[in-house]
């Protein structure tokens, strides 16, 4: 059953990319966690983390047995699994700050709308890859997908996590465009994003509102939200080309940055590594990305390139949201930076993530 | 246009891949630039900003909006109070400074840690407070060393102060500081940590309008974090001011002679549902909610056996007695078991089954009719009358009426009573609604349970001819500069079920009551205003058999409750009252004499 050539197609050096790239994290976890906690917290928090990302490999590995292609044939049951999941937390969900997004099952909570965007990209690679075809898809191809990213983004808007629904919707839509649509239809669909803009706006929760605004004009807000992005740019600009060294970050020390350790990681790295640190990272995953594009590219089956380029499409989305967000180049949402940022619902997802990729590279050679 | 199989053309993919790889490539370009624009062109400047590390946040706390009565007399102010805060991050030696201000102004060391302490470890930058509401003398002492004090701030803040203690303490409430699931919930706006918000009573319910916005400014410090320049302003909005429908005057009698009793007094204009008078005896004082009550005062408002923090008006359920013949009789009249000539035998007392109901007067009032009946409060014509009109008639027109129902008055917690129905019964206890059972509720005994609002509403529709209003605390709202933000208008909830001559016949006997030769409130007739009204005598205990009017030998906790609900003038009311007395008795003695003088002063006005 299991081929011996599987192990011979095994693709060592993407494991050890994303090993270097969690590494990075972990050191500036770390630095971004001793500012704001005491020694004991900071213990318990960074162990937390190396026990999401050895569980992430684990469950990455594992994964492997499975042929992906079984994935294709699954799809709709994993994605109703998933649309299951996002009901049953608007039901049963823990509330916290807010909302309802967790879902405590025994003694771990889990965050259904990060499994989601893996069963969405699976499913519309299952859907685009019967239909693709040079000339790209028309209105009546479209509607099966809309109608699979829909309903998630509803469920998850709810909760409410607009930033979630939005990437849900921003990794779908790059996977279609990606699978090219007819240029008329592209055009009327972007008339239609466009005229829907003054509707989403009145649909938006009055701090989400303040968010935009306040990115829109940063002086809107110098207390709030404005302030923050302030103290992040002090943060990132402060650490120049060298940066001022690990754990001697001022900003960073002196907390002035409420999610640190979360969502703002990228002004740890700044400050204490400066331009070089940072284009590195941004080297890291520059070099994962074109490995995800590479999969694709040596995949020679519809549904695997689709499904590659879908987690590629998810991964670049994330980078570039929260970087970008940091920096000041767009509003405040709670993106996580992949492998970076401390929470375990983000490691896991990422790390099955890259267990499917390499997957779909461990079998490119074996017939459909 | 041939659609693929599931080989993909790899000439195709590589296409689509080049142009994904070309959006990957410039964005990542992007964000390399941003980077090279913050670290690199602008890195110089950035550098300076964080190595002085100068930048500070300090917030401006917004004054809460004013609260006055209806004829505009100030109620609830906001006073400043000097509150010391410590900015860990310029203080250097955090202990060496508490130590000294602890010498300097007196106050224990440790107190003044815990306060620290309580802020967490993180944000060094930000003010912590040390102490809140020190005198002036505190004040003056360490304004004299200022300069020994690197990190010690003091800031002027604007703190609530409740100008009569202890009035009307119920239907206002008080502030207390936001607690952790407040604060994650969303429902309040423009909060955070550390921040008062009202907890009970009109600061509650009214939060959003009076909490106003708190604003802030960005400043430069030196290294003493001693301020070197403003960079930016952000004035506070003040929170909007409440016009009470609220009397002052009337207020203040009303808790005067409910002291040293338990009990609750509501008042309204029955011409548009506004309360004019809210009290619950015991009362409290707001003022001791400032920054935290102390634990002692908590221990001790809780353990009162009168439960000073329920508030009786809305909170406290009582059998509404003899006051509930009023809607025996709409029920009857409207259902014409009975007229206006019926007349009833009454011996003192009723036998129903093999059971023996017995009315309040021993040797019986004869034969009498309903004007006569409401007039006296016969209990064996009620009898009559309930056995005729059943149960759940009964409970439809008290519901028409209501009670059994929350008055949506603008306060939090309000209980709504009890009106059973045989399918009530069944449902709760699983036992058929007794025939006996019917008896008692007919007079306001038994499962029947009202609030002392919900009958000043009542009696205020039946005073105005039929209308219930829905009780109005707020009349208006408005900002600090008087400009009007929203009026609340007097809402109609509806009309009491029953015509306009079974009115006047039940209006005429309320007249009787008080007005009356023999009518049971007769001793609180004025001289200039005519009071119509019902008594009520809510049993705590049943009494046995011959044992009539000998309360007075009962233990306190025995004592029947007292009730007086009444209107004045009888023809156009202009207020409408309803009055209960925990452990009075009887409600033509304790409970309609405070009633009378509040009529007697509110009258002096028109």
């Amino acid at each position: 059953m299991f081929d011996r050539r599987l192990i011979e197609n095994f693709d060592w050096g993407f494991v050890i990319l994303i090993l270097t790239i969690s590494i990075v994290g972990l050191v500036i976890l770390y630095s971004a966690l001793t500012a704001g906690h005491d020694a004991g917290v900071v213990h318990i928090l960074f162990k937390k983390q190396i026990i999401w990302m050895g569980s992430g490999f684990i469950i990455m590995i594992i994964s492997l047995l499975i042929d992906y292609r079984e994935l294709d044939k699954l799809n709709l049951f994993i994605y109703a699994l998933c649309v299951g999941l996002l009901v049953s937390v608007m039901i049963f969900g823990q509330l916290g700050g807010g909302s309802r997004r967790w879902l405590v099952l025994g003694f771990v909570r889990i965050q259904p709308s990060e499994l989601m965007k893996i069963a969405l990209i699976i499913s519309l690679s299952s859907v685009y890859s019967t239909c693709v075809c040079q000339t790209g898809l028309n209105f009546n191809k479209l509607i099966k997908p809309a109608v699979l990213c829909i309903i998630p983004f509803i469920l998850i808007v709810n909760q409410p996590d607009l930033g979630t629904g939005l990437l849900l919707l921003l990794i779908a839509g790059s996977i279609t465009l990606f699978v090219k649509v007819e240029r008329r239809v592209l055009v009327a669909l972007s008339g239609l994003c466009f005229a829907a803009i003054p509707l989403i706006w009145f649909t938006l929760k009055s701090y989400q509102k303040s968010r935009i605004l306040t990115f829109l004009n940063p002086d809107r807000d110098p207390l709030g939200s404005g302030y923050h992005i302030i103290q992040s740019k002090i943060a990132i600009g402060s650490g120049m080309m060298t940066g001022k060294g690990f754990l001697k970050g001022t900003q960073n020390a002196l907390s002035f940055l409420p999610e640190q350790h979360t969502d703002f990681i990228v002004s740890v790295l700044a400050e204490e590594w400066g331009l070089i640190g940072c284009s590195a990272l941004l080297i890291l995953y520059f070099i994962l990305l074109f490995w995800g594009l590479n999969i694709a590219y040596n995949c020679r089956n519809m549904f695997g390139s689709i499904l590659a380029f879908g987690i590629t499409a998810m991964i670049f989305c994330q980078v570039f949201i929260n970087i970008g967000m940091v920096m000041g180049l767009m509003p405040v949402v709670g993106v996580p930076l992949p492998l970076v940022s401390y929470g375990g619902s983000s490691v896991i997802t990422n790390m099955v993530g890259f267990g499917i990729l390499l997957n779909i590279r461990m079998r490119r050679f074996t017939p459909n | 246009m041939a659609v693929f199989d599931k080989n993909p053309d790899k000439e195709w993919i590589k296409q689509r891949l080049i142009g994904a790889s070309i959006c990957i490539l410039l964005l990542f370009l992007l964000l390399f630039l941003r980077l090279v624009y913050l670290q690199i062109i602008k890195g110089e400047e950035f550098r300076l900003l964080s190595e002085k590390n100068a930048v500070r946040l300090q917030s401006i706390k917004s004054s809460r909006g004013l609260i006055f009565d209806r004829n505009k007399t100030l109620l609830v102010d906001n006073r400043p109070s000097f509150n010391i805060k410590i900015v860990r991050e310029d203080a250097g030696d955090v202990r060496k400074i508490v130590r000294k201000v602890a010498g300097l102004i007196q106050i224990p060391f440790q107190e003044l840690m815990e306060n620290i302490a309580k802020a967490g470890k993180g944000a060094f930058y930000k003010p912590v407070t040390l102490k809140n509401n020190i005198s002036r003398d505190q004040l003056a002492i360490l304004e004299a060393h200022k300069f020994d004090l690197p990190g010690i701030q003091i800031d002027i803040e604007p703190t609530r102060y409740y100008i009569y203690k202890k009035t009307a303490a119920h239907l206002i409430g008080y502030l207390g500081e936001i607690n952790y699931d407040e604060l994650k919930s969303n429902n309040y706006l423009n909060v955070r940590a550390g921040d008062s918000i009202g907890k009970y009573g009109i600061e509650k319910s009214f939060q959003e309008d009076l909490h106003g916005k708190r604003g802030g400014r960005q400043v430069e410090v030196d290294a003493n974090g001693r301020i070197i320049k403003i960079l930016r302003t952000i004035e506070p909005v003040a929170g909007f001011d409440l016009n009470l429908t609220l009397d002052l005057g009337l207020q203040q009698a009303a808790e005067k002679m409910l002291e040293n009793k338990v009990g609750a007094v509501v008042a309204m204009d029955p011409n548009n549902g506004d309360i004019l008078v809210m009290a619950s005896s015991p009362s409290f004082d707001q003022n001791d909610f400032i920054g935290g009550i102390s634990s002692k005062k908590w221990a001790s408002l809780i353990s009162n056996p009168g439960k000073p923090m329920v508030n009786k008006a809305i909170q406290a359920e009582y059998p509404p007695a003899s006051t509930y013949k009023i809607i025996t009789s709409l029920a009857a009249l409207e259902e014409k078991h009975i007229d206006i000539n019926t007349e009833v035998f009454c011996p003192g007392f009723l036998k129903y089954g093999n059971r023996k109901f017995r009315c309040w007067k021993k040797y019986g009032h004869g034969r009498m009719a309903i004007t006569d009946g409401l007039t006296q409060s016969c209990d064996v014509f009620y009898y009559q009358a309930g056995i005729q009109t059943g149960v759940d008639a009964l409970a439809q027109y008290a519901t028409g009426c209501g009670l059994g129902v929350k008055t949506g008055i603008m306060l939090g917690n309000e209980r709504k009573g009890l009106i059973p129905t045989s399918a009530w019964k069944m449902r709760r206890f699983n036992e058929p609604w007794q025939g006996g059972e019917t008896l008692s509720i007919a007079i306001g005994q038994g499962f029947d349970l009202v609030t002392p609002l919900q009958m000043a509403v009542f009696i205020a529709a039946v005073g105005n001819g039929g209308t219930l209003y829905r009780p109005r605390i707020v009349k208006s709202i408005e900002s600090n500069d008087g400009k009007s933000i929203k009026k609340i208008d007097p809402e109609i909830r509806g009309g009491l079920p029953a015509s306009r001559e079974t009115l006047d016949i039940v209006r005429n006997a309320l007249f009787n009551v008080v007005q009356g030769a023999r009518g049971t409130a007769r001793g609180i007739q004025l001289k200039n205003v005519d009071i119509a009204g019902k008594t009520g005598t809510a049993q705590v205990f049943s009494i046995k058999k011959g044992e009539e009017n000998k309360s007075e030998k009962l233990e306190y906790a025995l004592r029947d409750h007292a009730w007086f609900i009444c209107y004045a003038p009888a023809e156009n009311p202009v207020i409408a009252i309803s009055v209960i007395i925990e452990h009075g008795e009887h409600g033509s003695t304790t409970a309609a004499p405070v009633a009378g003088a509040l009529i007697e002063q509110y009258m002096k006005n028109f």
